[in-house]
């Protein structure tokens, strides 16, 4: 192999750049890291459950909302019948945020921030929270 | 070891089968589908319409009650400039609302009278054969949508309306609302927006908030397809002009002059 010498020590040095992420926070003892939306602690004091059960809702959020969003806009349906048969309002702001107020930094985006998906919701959607008054 | 080149064929269509086992698993085996209830709809067989009394409205000069109120629910930005402005309901003078019912030796006066403005939702509106997304489309109570979710912002629409009834957000508006109302969403930059006729107020049981804060009630609200509803008198019982009826977009917001 011609200058082999020079292309083992380039592909260690690509090597080593390339997982620096990975031995990097493996000596800041953070490989363990997993996100942990915060639920709001009134919403736990009063036991209350989401519309649909935990496991559902991690893996298929984005669809339900989708499929939300489709309903209400476009068919002028606006009540969701969950899997208990509870009557919910197909709603980001007055049914999900109603209860996970603490959304932006605690709740959705501490997976989001984690897996790097980005979502435009709150561009429109509007919280009280985070609606600053601009004058009056 | 002999490694042929149909051994690596062999192990590759193996370790790509394999590779494919568990996504293939997720889409066969879906959680379940989405149980929605029918709402009973208001809505069916209505066909929403507004009269338009001029006589009445120019009963009081300079009120902009109804302009204000629209533009404050829905969070309509002010920009400050023309090329930018957004408008749902809006006031012009009487010879550029219709430039057909004047002749140079008519009143000066009636040429300079505010007309209010607002979208037609035209029975036949030409502005949704335009859209390539379909996020905008005709509701069957009559009303004229957007989906600002789908609107890609390409302004077909705003070149297919006849009637100036859509702006679009060249920029972000958020910061141009003077105060944000929770109850209704803002838009974001690149979408095109225009009046609903307040059907997020229609499903709650309300009228227009434009009909509602007029206080010369100048503006009459209802349904077409009922014989005795309001504006259905008021059009029997007047002379009723539109904007450019000769286009064929059958417009349902009529004017009393």
């Amino acid at each position: 192999m011609y200058d082999g010498s020079k292309i083992i020590a380039g592909i260690l040095i690509f090597l080593i750049l390339m997982t620096f992420p990975l031995w990097y926070n493996a000596s800041t003892g953070k490989t363990g890291y997993m996100p942990k939306p915060k639920i709001e602690p009134k919403i736990l004091a009063e036991k209350k459950q989401c519309i649909e059960p935990k496991e559902f809702i991690r893996v298929k959020h984005m669809d339900l909302l989708k499929d939300w969003r489709e309903s209400v806009v476009r068919r002028n349906i606006r009540i969701y019948v969950a899997g208990d048969k509870k009557k919910y309002n197909m709603s980001l702001t007055k049914t999900c945020i109603n209860c996970h107020s603490n959304k932006r930094d605690e709740f959705c985006n501490q997976c989001h921030n984690y897996m790097g998906v980005t979502n435009n919701c709150w561009d429109c959607h509007t919280h009280p929270k985070e609606v600053s008054p601009k004058g009056t | 070891m002999e490694f042929d080149r149909r051994g690596f064929l062999k192990i590759a269509g193996l370790t790509v089968l394999g590779l494919a086992a568990k996504p293939g698993w997720e889409v066969v085996s879906k959680i379940k589908p989405l149980e929605t209830l029918p709402a009973p709809s208001p809505f069916v067989g209505k066909k929403w319409a507004m009269v338009i009394d001029l006589k009445k409205c120019w009963g009081k000069e300079g009120c902009i009650e109804c302009l204000d109120v629209c533009h404050r629910i829905h969070n309509v930005p002010t920009f400050g400039n023309i090329k930018d402005e957004i408008k749902w309901i809006w006031s012009v003078p009487y010879e550029k609302a219709f430039p057909e019912h004047i002749n140079e030796f008519g009143d000066e006066g009636l040429r300079r009278k505010p007309v209010i403005l607002l979208c037609n939702q035209c029975d036949d509106p030409p502005c949704i054969k335009y859209c390539p997304t379909r996020a905008t489309w005709k509701r069957e109570d009559g009303i004229v949508m957007i989906d600002f979710h789908r609107c890609i912002g390409c302004r077909y629409c705003m070149a297919g309306c006849p009637y100036g009834s859509r702006s679009f957000n060249w920029k972000d508006p958020r910061p141009f609302i003077k105060k944000v109302n929770i109850e209704f969403p803002t838009r974001t930059k690149g979408v095109v927006e225009k009046c609903n006729f307040c059907e997020e107020r229609l499903i709650q049981g309300l009228i227009p908030a434009c009909v509602e804060a007029c206080k010369e009630k100048a503006l009459i609200f209802g349904d077409l397809n009922d014989p005795e509803s309001a504006v259905r008198r008021a059009l029997k019982s007047n002379h009723i002009i539109q904007r450019q009826v000769e286009l064929g977009t059958k417009p349902k917001v009529f004017y009393i002059v």
